[in-house]
This record gives structure tokens, sequence and C-alpha cells, in this order.
């Protein structure tokens, strides 16, 4: 029975050849590391938030009035709705940590230099749906942060010339977050970016599969054959699904202790200021969005003019899109690099890390200055990019692993 | 390498304590000590606030029905000493003052509490119910060290007493505030009560804390379980890779 239906099934669509060309057929390097994780783990935490997303939405009210109220009917009525809540609460950051990781891997071990250009860019667009994904679903709660983060995100569109006010008006379908908003928000936080994420997914895997995986050295490993045989890449099935589950455990360890122990870890990913129902006539006395937006906000702090800071920022993330083009680099791994890449990823990581940090805090002077070096840094490393990694003296490349 | 992150992780530490600043509460806070599990505790807590707190203060998203079970406190008391409404108990824990009228009399509307644990900690609670002391030149005669000006009459004096602000003293960087007039507790009693009450919001902020935790256990071993197991077979698939010679 089971293999009438499977030759069945066979012969009218190709799930051999999917299965093989995705698992047992798809050869990638033996000498992966934990940084390698990372891409099956933002898969893992994509799934997992659609999942709990679909649950929540079965309960969830998008209206001004009932949303606030909803999220605690979902935390205290309905049955483990704290839990499926504090997943998806939890999984939202955790997805930008992961990501956060991911891309500083991509940038480590030059995975987004020739011929992995396109995966990078399917990539990043990926960040950037993901951005617009949880900005929309941070509204959703209906708090005091919610609302007025919402507001001063919307505003921001304000200051483009000419058009500003009017796509302001536009986005937010009324003259400031209101209903309206909320309503939109949700839509297209449930339908219209998780759609688009997931046929952005398909082609960042697919652009994957057809070029090959990097590696920690960098270098291309399709080649060499010993005795006939190649011994430097492997399936991906069996052998990284198995280390691939393994990593999952060890981070389900750590998500776990966060979901069950510290579900608002500090504030940082539930912020306290959040339990209040929003009030619009009532600003907060502080405004943060939530952390891992926090860097290019404190971006657009740091430059006295509201237009130019809104630049910045959008180009603080332009600029990722064209780094495979800023990196001269002959080598891709950090490995094989001279001393000014290094210095290089150490100061742009320090900037975006210091930028995170400044961005949650209130405005002093000091920060301030902060703010313009670490913002000066963070672009620097791009800028510079096409000098430095074109200038330095880089290591011999290995023959082989 | 290794050398690099000790040198950056040396920086982020030396850049954070150097932009850190304190938290901008006036005073310091005092620490409450919060027991999930401390039943007693707990009904202390709730008699506390329905006796003290529920005639303005709503618990809007909890339902008595809950707070019984959860307490361990039968329908029947439940009924007799802590539902002062004609509320049912599957109704939630709301104030009889019309907002309207609360414009009128105290020039605000007194926050819903089922979550202020969650908005201002568990410590500032605590300290602010101890930081009432007497000023003439405020409606209510009662100010507060933690929240200066702020609306509230001091429900609890009857049962703390009256404080009296003393002045500044070069060597107290901290203003002080002693007791003139005891209560029907004494200072000891009214900490424990206070933090008896704080107890009760920590837990109507977060009902399910002792639940979450008690299965967040079972979870964590379930996955150090597996992790453990997940090591084991991919050590042995590997094996067959490592082995291979060049």
């Amino acid at each position: 029975m089971a293999v009438k239906l499977s030759r069945w099934l066979k012969q009218r669509f190709p799930i051999e050849k999917t299965y093989q060309e995705n698992l047992t057929h798809y050869y990638v390097p033996k000498n992966f590391n934990v940084w390698y994780l990372l891409g099956s783990l933002a898969l893992f935490i994509f799934g997992l938030q659609i999942f709990t997303g679909i649950f929540l939405t079965m309960y969830y009210t998008p209206t001004a009035k009932e949303a606030f109220a909803s999220i605690e009917f979902i935390m205290r009525d309905v049955n483990y709705g704290w839990l499926i809540r504090y997943l998806h609460s939890t999984g939202a950051s955790f997805f930008f940590i992961v990501i956060y990781l991911h891309m500083f891997r991509s940038l480590l071990y030059g995975s987004h230099k020739r011929p992995r250009e396109l995966v990078w860019l399917l990539g990043m667009l990926l960040y950037l749906v993901l951005l617009a994904e949880a900005f929309m679903g941070y509204l959703l709660p209906w708090g005091q942060m919610s609302y007025w983060g919402a507001q001063v995100i919307t505003s921001l569109f304000s200051a483009i010339p000419g058009i500003g006010p009017k796509l302001t008006l536009w986005m937010r379908g009324d003259y400031t977050v209101a209903d309206a908003t909320l309503h939109r928000f949700f839509a297209l936080h449930i339908i219209a970016m998780p759609l688009i994420m997931i046929f952005l997914v398909r082609l960042h895997i697919k652009a994957l599969h057809y070029v090959g995986a990097n590696n920690p050295t960098g270098i291309d490993l399709a080649m060499p054959m010993v005795n006939g045989k190649n011994n430097q890449i492997i399936p991906f099935h069996p052998y990284y699904t198995i280390k691939d589950l393994g990593g999952l455990a060890v981070f389900l360890l750590i998500f776990v202790v966060i979901v069950f122990f510290a579900p608002e870890f500090g504030g940082y990913f539930l912020e306290p200021t959040n339990f209040m129902p929003a009030d619009p006539l009532q600003t907060p006395s502080h405004i943060a969005p939530i952390w891992y937006m926090t860097p290019f906000y404190a971006m657009l702090r740091a430059i006295p003019d509201k237009l130019l800071g809104v630049m910045i920022m959008a180009a603080a993330i332009a600029i990722l899109f064209v780094v495979p083009w800023l990196d001269r680099s002959p080598v891709r791994s950090i490995r094989y690099r001279g001393w000014m890449s290094k210095v290089a990823l150490f100061i742009f990581s320090l900037s975006f890390l210091g930028l995170g940090y400044l961005g949650l805090v209130d405005v002093t002077p000091l920060r301030t200055v902060f703010a313009r070096i670490f913002t000066t840094g963070y672009f620097a490393f791009f800028l510079l990019m096409p000098f430095y990694t074109a200038l330095e003296k880089t290591k011999l490349l290995p023959e082989r692993l | 390498m290794r050398k690099s992150l000790i040198l950056f992780c040396l920086a982020v530490g030396l850049f954070l304590f150097s932009i850190t600043q304190a938290a901008d509460t006036p005073i310091k806070l005092q620490q409450a000590h919060i027991y999930p599990s401390d039943k007693p505790s707990l009904q202390r807590g709730a008699k506390l606030f329905m006796n003290y707190c529920s005639g303005c203060h709503s618990l809007q998203y909890m339902r008595y029905q809950r707070i019984a079970e959860d307490l361990g406190i039968s329908e029947k008391l439940l009924k007799e000493n802590l539902i002062f409404s004609a509320a049912k108990p599957a109704d939630p824990v709301e104030s009889a003052l019309l907002a309207r009228d609360a414009k009128n009399w105290f020039g605000v509307v007194p926050p819903d509490l089922t979550l202020i644990a969650k908005i201002r900690g568990v410590d500032w609670l605590y300290t602010f119910l101890q930081a009432f002391y007497q000023d003439n030149n405020r409606p209510w005669g009662v100010n507060n060290l933690l929240f200066p000006e702020v609306a509230m009459p001091h429900v609890l004096a009857p049962l703390q007493g009256i404080q009296v602000y003393s002045a500044l003293k070069p060597e107290q960087p901290q203003p002080t505030l002693s007791l003139e007039q005891p209560g029907l507790l004494t200072t000891r009693e009214y900490d424990q009560a206070i933090n008896d009450l704080v107890n009760f919001l920590a837990y109507t902020a977060a009902p399910e804390k002792l639940k979450r935790q008690y299965l967040g256990m079972g979870v964590l071993l379930f996955l150090a379980i597996f992790a453990i197991l997940t090591y084991l077979l991919k050590r042995e698939y590997w094996k067959k890779i490592n082995e291979r010679s060049f």
C-alpha cells in the first residue's frame, strides 16, 4: 500500500529529486563551525513564529479598544496562552540575535563575495522585511511603547521633502497612529510580510544551494578529488541535519531559560512601559524602540537635522546591500585577511553594539558624542572597505582543507 | 584571536562603565522580597488589597475566582471576605469608583494595578508605600519621597502611623523619614504587610509565574537529555568523516 502510494506520488511529483537536491545530494564543506548553525536556527525560529502566531491570532483582537485587553486575556484566560505569547515575543528577539550573528558570519568569512552576491542580496532583503515585520508586530500589543514607537517611526517618513506628510498619512490611515493603523499593521504583520518572507527564504536557500556554501577558510572546495573521492565536502543529510539538531538543542536550552524564567528579559524583550495601555494623550518620558532597532535609532538621534538623520539611518541599511562590491579582498575569510580588515571588523562590531546601547538610553551630551563617533565607525567600515581590502597583504590560501 | 577578544570585552566594559548612569529615582529603592509560592503572604496581600486599595484601584485583568484558586482560598471565604461589591466570583476585580468622580476628587483616575508590578517594579512599589510623609501643603496632607506630589492619599496611614520629613543633614545623603505617631502596626509588621501587598501585586502581574517556572524546569530537563542524545548521535555519524584520511 505504502509502496504503491509512494510510486503514485513519485510519478506525479519530483519528491525524490527535491529531497536529494536539498538534503542528501546537497554537498557542503565538512568544516562548518558553530557560526554555520545560524541559518537553520533562523529557519526554525521563522517556523516557530508562524506556528505561535497562528495561535495568537485566534484570540487577539486588532482594535484600539480591545487589543491590550485581548493580550492580557491570552496571558491569563487562554490555556497556555502565556506560553504561546512568550514563545512569540522571545522568538522575535532571538530571531534578530540569530540574524545579526548570521550576517556577522558572512562578514567574517566573506560569504557575500562572488559567487554568493545574490545570496547576500536576498538575505539583506529578508532582513529589511524582517525589520518591517517586527516593527508592525510591535504595535499590536497596543501598549504605550508600541504606540509611541510607531508614532515616532511613522513620523520619520514625514521628513521626506514633498510627499513626506502625505506618505505618513497614507501609512497611518489617520492623522496619528490610530485604530486604522492597528488594523493595517495587523494585516501586514500576519499576512503580507510573512508571505514575502516565505518567498524570499525560498529564493535565499535556492540561490545558496545553487552556488554551494562557503566555509570558514573561504576557499573553493568543489575541485580536489582524492582517490576518486571528494573528502572535503559531505552531504547535508545526514551529517548536518544531525549536527544542526544538536545545535538546535543547545539553542533551545538558552531560549527556554528566557521563555520560562525571564520572558521580559529585564525589560529588553518586553519593555515595562508597554504594560501600560496606549494613551495618545500622554507621551512617555522616555521613548526607545525595542533593542534590535536601537543602533539605527541612535544614529537618528545623533544627527541634529531630522531629514539628514533619516537619510543616515536609511543609508546605514542601504549600504549593507552593496557590501559584495565594496569588498575587494582577493580572499574571503578573515583568517587569511590582513590586520586592516580585522581592525575594521572590530571597530564595526564595537560601533554597532555601542549604537545599540546608546539607542536604549536617554540622551546626554557625552552620549551624543559617542553616538557620532560610532556612527562614523559604522560607515567607515563600509566606505573604506574598497581601500583597506585591496591594499592589505593577505595570507597564502591553503590548497585544501 | 583570543587576545583581541579579551581586548574587545575590556573595551566594551570600559565604555559601558563610562557612559551608564544610575537609574533616575529621587531616592534609593528598598528591596521587596517576592515569594510567588508563599500562599499565606499572598493571601494577606490579597486581604490588604481588597480592604485598602480596591475602593479606588481595579485589577481589571484578574478574576476573583482565579485569585481564589491560585491562592488556595475557598469560594465561601472569597465571597464573605474578599468581594465587597456585587461582583460574581468569575468577574474581574473592578473598583466601584467612577472615572468622573475620581477626576473630581483626586484630579486623576487611579491607575489599574493588575500590571503595576511589571510597569514600576516591585522595589519601586515597596519603597513608594514606605515613603509617605506629612505635608500640610498637599490636599490630602501627605506627600511622597519617591513620587513627589502624588495624588494618592496615604490610605495605609492607620496601619503605619504618620511619618514626618527630617531635613537633610550633611552626613545623610538620602532624605529620611521618622515615625512621629505610631499606627496599628509596629514598623516591622508594617514592613511585612507592605511586602505581602507587593508580593500579591507581583502575583497579579504574572499569575502564571509559578506554573511557568515549574514547567520550565521540566522542559529544561527534557532538552538537556535531548541535547546529550543528539550529541552522541552526531558523534556516531561523524566518526566516518573524522576518520577519513587525506
